[in-house]
């Protein structure tokens, strides 16, 4: 018992920090109008968190209050709320429950009213749906809208010309336009510093993410993941908070490795390692635990997944640079997940499926999602063909509690693991020839 | 002279057409030709043709087309052309297209051009990125560069570079073909009776096949044979279709809204022919001209930012009071992002301008028209109604 | 002897196989899975042991020297008086509760009545019943629940006409107590049943003559074979639900593709097309599952599909192929939505188009959903085994053999008329595998 406590409170620490660091956020946009600070809203993948730091601008994330109002079982409400107002039961749920939050009085997640965002910075980014959210939002609020246009990485590579675009946009439009909502004069040597901040942040991150190359894995980079991205993905990267925090939960980290433990979930500590997973797509927010103990309850650790790399895929090189602060933004941009193209994320799946010593690939299909969605069954393809380690299909969706079908999810999930382990019995590995890349060539060419 | 039967026959054989045997036939003709497909809603098409290509518009599989491989790649929440342009392309009816474009309208588009990548990566696949800015020091200097690229990429497939010159001849071709197909709209517009919806829109969809010289034959010939059409003026209402910018209605949708009592008298169903609203610029730096065009003098649509609030769905406003329209319909496919997010919006515009409106989906296979008709019939009386009022 | 029995709980039947060591079938039951999987799994467990010991007794009357077709005749006739000694079991227990079930405030006042009606229902019941089990004997289906109340209902309304009160109070506890007998579970007494039914069956058939005394000893001698039930595994859609173990359960997928392979072991691909679901399932050699694809949350195209049209035009499930053979062309109909189908429907009747077109295009559009689900899956790849209840629709069939044909050539296609039970032997086989190696 005693050599136990001291690790549970090591545990917490990281937990404990970011669950402050998140209710601070909340509390400074509570209290933003009557502490004469302004407000922006912006997007996670691609933020740019370090210049609205610039402009001490507070930062309010949609997709943030979203998530936060699913897992508190809000967003059936707000979603049918927005369908009522005209808004198609087709579209993303995001968007719905957004709206749906603000039609009903703009209650944040935490019951504290949320502020009119005095600008909306669009940085769209991976995902064209944000153009129509922020559209939609400002139809409401008839605030300022900064455009940053991200282009897609079509050809699976950053260009020169993408870059500049970029970096002009943001000299030309991005930063004036946030000077004439704050008042704040820009400062480019305070950006650099908090880049520099965001970098050492950003190498602590990719620690705790490939620390799921253990055996057994101590951390679970799905479930487990979507913690850790909470603080460089949103309103902290580039804070002396965020640093701290990830040199928290790398201490806890290194602690569980040297014990041989496995990762912690809401039932405690996972006993046996039985399956290596990376997922692709997001999570349900709905039922996220449920979701999670799917897993759990039958030894399957998520070990790589996509979905952590929607701001930004760190694991690649990236950081940001305050040798070339306006450059590096319009990388980090870039290069988030949902930017790069169908055939770079084959690439990165596989990759992981390979240095992780996965078993297989879970594709979490999410309804609201085309940007992530469209494409995914090929991908579940090629990765098979590639590796010849199987793949899945699950399909739910973020927050919109209609799409979460326990028993078809469990059913699937289940199926898949046991196909894993009665392979493995069998001592046949399939060779990739004999997966279904090499179906007829009617269906694939 | 040619009759309106004639054009409207040729016309129903290539939209028929899903093996695209024009397309064939025109590459099939001189050694070294190249066909180039693009999707919806808008591709520079006088890059392709200045190139020596041909610009075939890939609009989906229709109603005629059974999808079994293309299923296999899509979930069922999401719209259907993809998985109707995969089918097209693994059944082979796409073999002989050299390249293909993928513009950015949506996400599902946008990551079919990666798909096109993995599995035939013997076409040039490239999604072709437009911008969301509209200043000409930012997003025209962006997108200068972006029709470079297409435009070395296009040379690469034709074996040689594509002279400003060239671009400048195909402008003039195109700008032709525009003001034509703008002639047809407002001749529809003054009398949608002596220009069926079905027929207007085949002809627009012969200009996805036809070499553009060509499409401009057949659209001078139809003016002329239109306008001499002995067509009874019937009591229907007049309307502004939108949303259908993509994924195409089935033709039995087209002529359902006309035969329910609606004229329609202004539609963005290609918007690929109609982009720029006026002439590009002929003289000078031909890319410039182009860009200058697609920032400031180019069509709406839901795939587009709209930077300035007010300016908000205005277009459509102006639409219905340019073409003299009593209402609009909302014709959106099912999972379409881009409609579906816009409608809303578009809608609030259109209510504090006391302008009438009513709103369904479909798919382009959609088999069922009664609740169409019906609703379209409805909505046709009640604007009767309220005009009497 | 040593039996390892697999059940699987489908959505509308529940299944169960009974095997040996040597992977042969021994038995198998199946039974309405109600809205209770723990009384289905006992049901159509025993119903499988029941079988088994018909094999069994197959088995020890081998050695016997028949006259021609007089083996089969005997075990026919058996089996025929067993059902019936079921039955009357069943009968009677159902009138017990029926007795206990018409006590109560409202029916005071008819409460002679009532008993004597009761009792005069269910001594008809017992009189018919030979005749129900008799040779050459119809019956719409072989669950207690059916047999027993469309009989009840007849003689029912009758006498209750008779005695002057109204019949609903006799439905009423019928449908009260019939839930109660249904989800008993199977009495014991099966070696007596069995035992009397030998005795019935020996009296009906004066053929056999002096070999009767080696029948009966033969069939006692197999009776007393003990069955042990070694090992039990659960697939299916209430295995989750079931008081198995987490050992005892494995996922439909994998003993399905086990099941396809254990009838056909060249089978490579497996689809099956049930009420709720339909499964692309790729296995390999061994009958291990390569890869598998399922409709997605969607369930358009399944089996209910088909159930939906069927009730829209007043027909039976079973009617639908049949007419759609009849069709000269096909309506192309391109939604498989359940939701929508009846819409769909009316929509092309009142076109005009005809009754048994409008069939056969729904029965393509169903295939061709099904087509994508195994392009998904990873193709067609010979041999080709086809199982569910849609399997058994010859319209749907015929469908399938074209678009295969059309997509990937030339591929045998195996249909088994056991196929309701490919999960439920899958599953026998897992059982096996837990304990013989």
């Amino acid at each position: 018992m005693n050599a136990r406590a001291p690790k549970e409170v090591v545990k917490e620490a990281s937990m404990l920090k970011q669950k402050e660091m998140i209710s601070g956020n909340y509390a400074k946009l509570a209290s933003a109008k009557e502490q004469g600070r302004k407000v922006v809203s912006t997007f996670v993948p691609g933020n740019l968190n370090e210049l609205i730091m610039c402009f001490d601008l507070v930062n309010n994330l949609p997709e943030i209050n979203a998530i936060q109002n699913g897992m508190r079982k809000k967003t059936g409400g707000y979603i049918m709320e927005a369908e009522k107002r005209g808004h198609s039961e087709d579209v993303c749920t995001y968007v719905k429950a957004d709206l749906g939050m603000i039609a009903k009085g703009n209650l944040g997640p935490d019951g504290h009213p949320l502020p009119a965002p005095d600008a909306l910075l669009l940085s769209y980014t991976g995902c064209f749906t944000f153009m129509k959210w922020f559209e939609l939002v400002r139809e409401q609020y008839k605030c300022e809208t900064l455009m940053l246009h991200v282009p897609y990485e079509g050809d699976g590579h950053a260009t020169k010309n993408m870059r500049d675009y970029i970096v002009k946009q943001l000299k030309e439009v991005i930063i004036p336009g946030l000077e004439r909502v704050s008042g704040v004069k820009f400062d480019i040597d305070r950006l650099r510093e908090i880049l520099r901040e965001s970098a050492k942040a950003e190498s602590h991150f990719v620690w705790v993410l490939q620390s799921a190359k253990n055996k057994p894995s101590p951390i679970d980079a799905y479930f487990g993941g979507v913690y850790y991205v909470g603080p460089i993905f949103t309103a902290f990267r580039g804070t002396p908070d965020a640093t701290e925090y990830y040199r928290l939960l790398r201490g806890e980290i290194e602690q569980r490795i040297a014990n041989g433990q496995g990762p912690i979930t809401p039932d405690g500590e996972m006993k046996e390692e039985k399956y290596r997973l990376v997922v692709e797509g997001p999570p349900n927010w709905t039922s996220f635990r449920d979701f999670w103990k799917m897993f759990y309850d039958e030894g399957a650790v998520v070990v790589a997944s996509t979905y952590t790399k929607v701001g930004g895929v760190y694991d690649l090189g990236f950081r940001h640079d305050p040798d070339h602060p306006l450059e590096s933004l319009a990388d980090y941009c870039l290069g988030c997940y949902t930017n790069r193209n169908l055939p770079s994320r084959i690439d990165l799946i596989e990759k992981y499926v390979n240095e992780y010593e996965a078993d297989g690939l879970l594709i979490n299909s999410i309804k609201s999602c085309n940007s992530f969605s469209a494409g995914q069954l090929l991908i579940l393809r090629e990765i098979e063909r590639r590796t010849g380690r199987p793949a899945a299909f699950i399909e739910t969706d973020l927050v919109d509690p209609r799409y979460f079908s326990p028993a078809n999810v469990k059913n699937r999930l289940e199926s898949y693991l046991q196909m894993i382990e009665q392979k493995r019995r069998s001592g046949i590995a399939p060779p990739a020839a004999a997966m279904p890349g090499a179906a007829p060539a009617a269906a694939m060419q | 002279m040619t009759t309106l039967r004639e054009i409207n026959e040729r016309c129903s054989a290539l939209y028929e057409d899903l093996n695209f045997g024009y397309a064939r036939e025109w590459k099939a003709a001189k050694p070294g030709r190249k066909v180039v497909g693009h999707m919806p809603f808008y591709v520079p098409r006088e890059i392709i043709h200045a190139g020596g290509g041909l610009p075939l518009g890939i609009f989906g599989g229709g109603d005629q087309l059974e999808v079994i491989h293309g299923d296999a790649y899509y979930q069922s929440y999401i719209c259907r052309i993809p998985r109707s342009t995969i089918e097209l392309a693994v059944t082979k009816r796409l073999d002989f297209v050299d390249g293909m474009l993928f513009p950015s309208i949506c996400d599902v588009v946008r990551n079919l051009s990666g798909m096109w990548k993995v599995m035939f990566p013997n076409v040039y696949a490239k999604y072709f990125d437009v911008p969301q800015n509209y200043r000409d020091d930012i997003g025209g200097t962006f997108y200068i560069n972006e029709l470079n690229e297409l435009r070395e990429g296009l040379g690469k497939l034709a074996g040689r570079r594509i002279s400003d010159d060239e671009i400048r001849a195909s402008i003039v071709l195109f700008n032709e073909n525009r003001r034509l197909v703008r002639e047809v709209y407002a001749f529809r517009a003054a009398q949608p009776w002596k220009a069926p919806a079905a027929d207007v829109y085949l002809l627009m969809r012969a200009g996805m096949t036809l070499a553009v010289e060509e499409h401009n034959r057949m659209l001078r010939e139809y003016l002329d044979a239109a306008d001499k059409a002995d067509a009874r003026k019937r009591d229907n209402c007049r309307i502004v279709v939108t949303g259908a910018f993509c994924e195409q209605p089935p033709l039995n949708l087209v002529k359902s809204i006309e035969l329910s009592g609606c004229y329609i008298v202004d539609d963005d169903f290609l918007l690929v022919n109609r982009w720029e609203q006026s002439d590009v610029a002929v003289e000078g730096d031909p890319l410039a001209n182009l860009a200058h065009a697609y920032l400031h003098n180019s069509a709406h649509t839901a795939a587009k930012y709209e930077d300035t609030e007010k300016e908000k769905g205005m277009w459509l406003v102006d639409s219905v009071r340019k073409n003299r329209a009593e209402g609009v319909i909302f014709a959106c496919p099912s999972f379409c992002d881009p409609a579906l997010l816009e409608r809303p919006m578009l809608q609030r515009v259109l209510a504090e301008h006391k302008i009438p409106f009513v709103a369904f989906k479909y798919a382009e296979n959609s088999g069922q028209m009664q609740p169409i008709r019906e609703q379209a019939g409805t909505f046709a009386d009640s604007i009767k109604l309220w005009s009497v009022q | 002897m040593r039996t390892f029995i697999g059940i699987d709980l489908g959505s509308t039947t529940t299944k169960a196989v009974v095997m040996d060591e040597n992977s042969a079938i021994l038995g198998r039951g199946i039974t309405n899975s109600r809205s209770n999987y723990d009384t289905a799994t006992r049901v159509a467990k025993h119903e499988a042991l029941i079988d088994t010991r018909f094999t069994l007794f197959r088995r020890g009357l081998g050695a016997i020297a028949f006259g021609a077709g007089l083996l089969e005749q005997f075990l026919a006739e058996l089996e025929r008086a067993f059902r019936l000694e079921q039955y009357l079991e069943q009968i009677g227990d159902l009138e017990r509760v029926c007795g206990d079930n018409a006590q109560g405030e409202r029916f005071r006042d008819v409460q002679g009545k009532i008993r004597d009606a009761l009792a005069e229902v269910f001594a008809q019941l017992r009189k018919d019943a030979p005749a129900l089990f008799a040779k050459g004997a119809k019956r719409k289906s072989d669950f207690f629940r059916d047999i027993a109340g469309s009989r009840f209902m007849a003689i029912g309304e009758e006498v209750a006409g008779r005695y002057k009160f109204p019949f609903d109070l006799l439905l009423n506890i019928y449908d009260r107590s019939i839930i109660e007998v249904e989800n008993r579970p199977p009495a014991d007494d099966e070696s007596g049943k069995l035992l009397r039914a030998l005795d019935r069956a020996i009296g009906f058939m004066p053929s056999l003559a002096g070999q009767s005394a080696d029948v009966a000893q033969a069939v006692r001698a197999s009776l007393a074979i003990p069955l042990e039930e070694t090992y039990v595994v659960g697939t299916g859609y209430g295995r989750v639900t079931l008081p198995f173990s987490k050992e005892h359960i494995r996922s439909e997928i994998l003993c399905h593709g086990l099941g396809a392979h254990l009838m056909y072991p060249e089978t490579r691909t497996v689809l099956d097309i049930g009420g709720q679901d339909t499964k692309a399932i790729q296995v390999d050699a061994a009958g291990i599952v390569e890869n598998f694809q399922m409709n997605d949350r969607c369930a358009a195209g399944c089996g209910r599909y088909l159930g939906y049209i069927a009730d829209e035009m007043n027909l039976g499930l079973h009617e639908l192929g049949p007419l759609a053979m009849q069709a000269t062309r096909t309506v192309r109909i391109n939604s498989t939505c359940t939701v929508f189908a009846g819409a769909e429907l009316r929509d092309r009747l009142a076109l005009g188009e005809k009754r048994e077109d409008i069939i056969a295009g729904l029965h393509r559009a169903i295939i061709l959903r099904a087509m994508s689900i195994l392009s998904r899956s990873g193709g067609v790849k010979d041999q080709f085994t086809f199982t569910g209840g849609v399997a058994k629709n010859e319209a749907a069939v015929t469908e399938l053999r074209k678009l295969i044909e059309e997509n990937y050539g030339k591929v045998a296609i195996n249909i088994n008329p056991d196929s309701i039970y490919t999960g439920a032997l899958g599953a026998a086989e897992f059982a096996r595998r837990a304990v013989v190696h």
